[in-house]
């Protein structure tokens, strides 16, 4: 009974998230906000789980997650659970923070069936240690001044790239590959 | 930063996905590399100058059937490793069933022949520079797949690379077969793979450092 309860619950969680994923994908970005503000907290539930020894790394990785899930979100197959693409980057950032690190854990986590990123949620933040305004502004200016603008001011490409004296299509690049640029210094390959 | 404010700014003017899937990007990338491939066996090796007879002999097709399974195999294998969370149970079959059936007809040629034949057929004239070739040839196609492949996000670098290396490998095996003098079964079987299995290797190294995000 308790596992039929489970299951419901899970399933219920993976249809709301996919719908407001996918409504995100074709256009909507106020579902889109809603879908990575539920996500972050069943990503900070899942990590806080599995950085038990590093528990100041946590926000950080939720942080580089989210930025993951926005960069690779042209990924996602809707013919495929959610919870298993979203589950296989946290679980792909959370081994390249152990690589990085050099920190090989014994882990005994065979339960990969992708239900485990659902099964609990933590809305509480804590503070995160490395502030991502900082990396922004190291970037080179065709990727800052794209996303300063667009995304942090609020501004439309086409105001945006009036301001910046850039096209309307290197503004929309540059929010792109700057946000990839900053995934990239976020681990430090830049 | 915090991360509602992250949030707020990933959300923020977002907009819709339009991307091509990535099987078109595969496509496209292979097309390239293939023509690249075939440019560099057109200017290198040139094709075999009795193509025409080859054309016509089961074996040929049996060869090339061998190397474009392959390359479907592992063209298979690099769309799911490209996508995190996709399944890939059964590509170690997919890769498998053609190895095993082109050694299948190897170990019966090879009983089939007499004694004295036998090194030939393994042997050939080329096996010295069959491999080579090969990796050579795949260059162009890993190049462009491997570039396809950082735009995606494979989760398993190392084996996303293994998996580039040898769809790379089997497209040029592919181009060629259109210069190989060699139809043994056996030889196909251990020098073909041999060549398709360089830059596979090769793919494991370069994944472990391209192919990260």
């Amino acid at each position: 009974m308790q596992r039929i309860n489970r299951e419901e619950s899970f399933r219920a969680k993976e249809e709301r998230l996919k719908d407001l994923f996918v409504r995100g994908l074709s256009g909507n970005n106020a579902a889109y906000q809603t879908f990575l503000g539920e996500l972050s907290s069943y990503l900070r539930a899942f990590l806080r789980k599995r950085l038990i020894r590093l528990p100041d790394e946590v926000e950080d990785l939720v942080q580089e997650a989210l930025l993951a899930v926005h960069n690779q979100r042209h990924t996602y197959d809707p013919s495929q659970p959610l919870s298993a693409w979203v589950q296989a980057i946290a679980r792909y950032k959370l081994v390249d923070l152990f690589r990085r690190r050099a920190i090989y854990e014994q882990r005994n986590d065979t339960l990969d069936d992708g239900m485990d990123l659902f099964s609990s949620a933590d809305a509480e933040a804590a503070e995160a240690r490395r502030d991502l305004n900082k990396l922004l502004a190291d970037l080179p200016d065709h990727f800052r001044l794209p996303i300063m603008h667009t995304k942090l001011e609020g501004l439309s490409v086409r105001e945006a790239a009036d301001l910046s004296g850039m096209s309307e299509s290197a503004i929309k690049v540059g929010v792109h590959r700057g946000l990839k640029a900053l995934a990239a210094k976020i681990r430090g390959a830049l | 930063m915090k991360t509602e404010d992250l949030i707020t700014m990933l959300a923020a003017g977002a907009g819709a996905v339009e991307t091509p899937a990535a099987a078109q990007r595969y496509a496209l990338a292979i097309g390239w590399g293939a023509a690249g491939a075939t440019l560099l066996m057109l200017a290198l090796l040139q094709v075999r100058h009795d193509i025409g007879h080859a054309l016509l002999l089961p074996m040929f097709w049996v060869k090339v059937g061998f190397v474009v399974c392959l390359a479907a195999a592992s063209l298979f294998a690099v769309l799911r490793l490209s996508r995190p969370g996709a399944k890939i149970h059964w590509v170690p079959v997919a890769l498998g069933l053609p190895v095993l059936g082109m050694w299948a007809i190897a170990a019966f040629t090879l009983i089939e022949a007499e004694p004295m034949e036998r090194s030939k057929l393994l042997f050939g004239d080329t096996w010295k520079s069959c491999p080579l070739l090969i990796a050579m040839l795949s260059v162009p196609v890993f190049a462009t797949v491997l570039r396809s492949m950082s735009d995606l996000a494979p989760t398993r670098p190392r084996l996303a690379g293994f998996a580039a290396g040898l769809l790379a490998g089997s497209v040029a095996a592919v181009v060629y077969c259109l210069h190989c003098p060699e139809l043994g079964a056996p030889f196909i079987g251990f020098w073909y793979l041999l060549g398709i299995l360089i830059p596979a290797a090769g793919g494991v190294l370069l994944g472990n450092s391209m192919l990260r995000w």
